[in-house]
């Protein structure tokens, strides 16, 4: 009897750390900010204190021009930012699918620039984007070309070519693995139908890599609206808002402005998007497994 | 091991090569700036032609040092401090999220309970969410609610012991900056631990539970170890986040707790950089990610990939 109850509670108990742990400081904090989002807040009240106001919020962001400015440099970059590191990384993995030595070696060199801190790595770019001493413009003027105003004028596609630097090997490597667990029968067929490389990739390689292909590239431009230090490193949103993704600009309007109500606010529509990601995601999944299962129904009836 | 090798052309070799230089440039030219003075990074003249020197490391370490460094009068970065601090919370919050996540990652694969679904539903919707938008409310709740009160017991007891006033707050505490990452690395690490339970065999399990073994002997005699490459990956990823995450320690923390990346942002933002000194504090926490990755590279490639194609 006492054994049948402690097996009833076994799954519980085993449950209950991470629970209590996601809910004390993941699931109430969001719930807090969301109700914070209605008040007029700052940071020497406690929430109790501050104002109801209402969507007021809201309101004042969806009207506030600067908010948008930051709506639309965060959509770009993150647009950019997906849609180079996918082609850059999909193509270098149909590039460097071969068999050669020391390709372990490779994976180790490229997955480095994915785990340095991302603080270190605006570190080194905003050193290379240097207007005198930094690496690229030294380069030019050695070669007699005009330098760049990299952090000044051309801001933002200079932290899209960081980011674009950090991140392609992250798409590489999930596009690589696809790639090397490919069914081998399938590219033995079209070989043997004398298929060229080329119509070996778009008719084959590609398609079959494409489940993995979406997953990847969404959660990539989950992260790409995450990215923060990188920049507040190397612009600090600067010059003007140019730079200034959402993120930043969140922690700015708390921090700098002491206005955590509207920054609240802007979180949310901020996980709005981010929630509009994740559905998409998973329900691309779900419907993956669906249709894996009903192939393989349909499988074992021909059986 | 007799791999056949596909000869190649050699400008497959020289794109390779190029494709190295371009990703590990960028930290070598880090490494070599912080052994030169940053009379040798302005001046020009660029290249290997400089005479290494580790003052930068001397400056940025200068708090731990059991000498004092000639060239400093005065101890200003406390980097060491920090240093040992980034330690701290790293590893305690990579531990706790381990044991932590591992056992609902059991629950959620081996038993079917109620509310299973609910949980598994929100672990895979709360991986989503950005450290900027957890920002605003945990610096509230750090700072305000999740308090003890000064004239309760405990409270009173800490307060007593450590002095200062108002209310023992979580803000500014190690344990503070460790609940939010173990937090914010549990829903990935339960995920990722998922798929690799779900292979470990049902009848080891149920052999070990016929020889009278209870369920938390089973969990921790059985699974754990023939999921260490999950643990590994996991481990990995975890402590990847935990040591070089900066906002929301940077609301959290305070003078005592600073870390790391802190201590970097706030010597970039003032106006005249000390190039050298920078590098320097920027390779000693680039340090422990580099170890891993040369080490365990296998491992971060398997949890990689197991993160995005169970997805």
């Amino acid at each position: 009897m006492s054994r049948a109850l402690a097996n009833r509670f076994t799954p519980y108990m085993f449950m209950a750390p991470a629970v209590v742990i996601m809910a004390m400081a993941l699931i109430y904090p969001l719930g807090y900010m969301i109700w914070g989002s209605f008040r007029a807040w700052n940071p020497s009240q406690s929430i109790g204190e501050a104002e109801f106001v209402g969507l007021k919020n809201y309101v004042t962001l969806w009207k506030d021009p600067n908010f948008h400015e930051s709506l639309g440099v965060t959509l770009k970059f993150a647009f950019f930012v997906v849609s180079f590191e996918m082609i850059i990384g999909v193509g270098l993995a149909l590039l460097l699918d071969r068999n050669i030595r020391g390709m372990s070696v490779l994976r180790t060199m490229f997955i480095l620039p994915m785990m340095i801190a991302p603080v270190v790595v605006g570190l080194m770019w905003r050193y290379m984007y240097h207007p005198t001493v930094g690496t690229f413009n030294r380069l030019l003027n050695d070669w007699g070309l005009p330098k760049i105003d990299w952090l000044g004028q051309h801001a933002l596609n200079s932290i899209i070519i960081a980011d674009i630097w950090q991140w392609t090997p992250f798409i590489f490597i999930l596009s690589l693995a696809a790639l090397q667990s490919l069914p081998s029968s399938a590219l033995e067929a079209a070989k043997i139908d004398g298929a060229t490389s080329w119509q070996q990739i778009i008719y084959i390689k590609i398609p079959l890599m494409m489940p993995v292909l979406i997953v990847t590239c969404l959660l990539r431009l989950i992260d790409a609206f995450k990215v923060l230090e990188v920049i507040l490193v190397m612009t600090q949103g600067g010059p003007g808002l140019s730079t200034e993704i959402l993120a930043l600009r969140i922690s700015r309007t708390a921090t700098e402005f002491r206005e955590l109500g509207v920054a609240a606010a802007m979180s949310n529509y901020l996980l709005l998007l981010l929630l509009a990601l994740t559905v998409g995601m998973f329900l691309f999944t779900r419907l993956q497994e669906v249709r894996a299962a009903r192939i393989r129904a349909a499988i074992d009836e021909d059986l | 091991m007799a791999e056949k090798y596909e000869k190649q052309n050699p400008a497959f070799y020289v794109l390779i090569a190029i494709l190295v230089f371009m990703s590990i440039g960028p930290v070598l030219l880090m490494l070599v700036n912080s052994f030169k003075l940053d009379v040798d990074i302005l001046s020009g003249t660029s290249g290997l032609l400089f005479l290494p020197t580790i003052q930068n490391y001397e400056t940025a370490l200068c708090d731990v040092l059991w000498y004092e460094p000639e060239h400093l009068d005065f101890c200003q970065l406390k980097f060491g401090g920090a240093f040992v601090n980034s330690l701290i919370i790293a590893l305690v919050s990579t531990a706790l999220t381990l044991v932590i996540g591992c056992m609902a990652a059991y629950a959620l694969v081996r038993f079917r309970f109620m509310g299973r679904d609910t949980v598994s539903l929100t672990t895979l919707m709360v991986r989503m969410v950005p450290p900027a938008v957890l920002l605003v409310p945990v610096f509230g709740l750090w700072n305000n609610e999740f308090c003890l009160d000064k004239n309760g017991l405990i409270g009173g007891l800490i307060r007593d012991t450590l002095g200062g006033r108002g209310d023992v707050c979580l803000a500014g505490t190690h344990s503070g900056i460790i609940l939010v990452y173990v937090a914010m690395n549990l829903p990935f690490v339960i995920w990722i631990l998922q798929s690799f339970i779900v292979q470990v065999p049902r009848s080891l399990e149920e052999a070990a539970r016929v020889d009278g073994a209870g369920p938390f002997q089973v969990f921790f005699k059985i699974v754990l170890p023939l999921i260490k490459p999950g643990l590994a990956a996991a481990a990995i990823f975890t402590f990847r986040i935990a040591w070089n995450e900066y906002l929301l320690a940077s609301a959290l923390s305070d003078r005592d707790t600073k870390t790391v990346p802190i201590l970097i942002v706030n010597n970039m933002s003032e106006f005249n950089v000390e190039w050298g000194v920078i590098m320097a504090t920027g390779m000693l926490l680039a340090i422990p990610p580099i170890i891993f990755t040369l080490f365990a590279s296998r491992q971060i490639i398997t949890g990689m990939t197991a993160g995005a194609v169970k997805g």
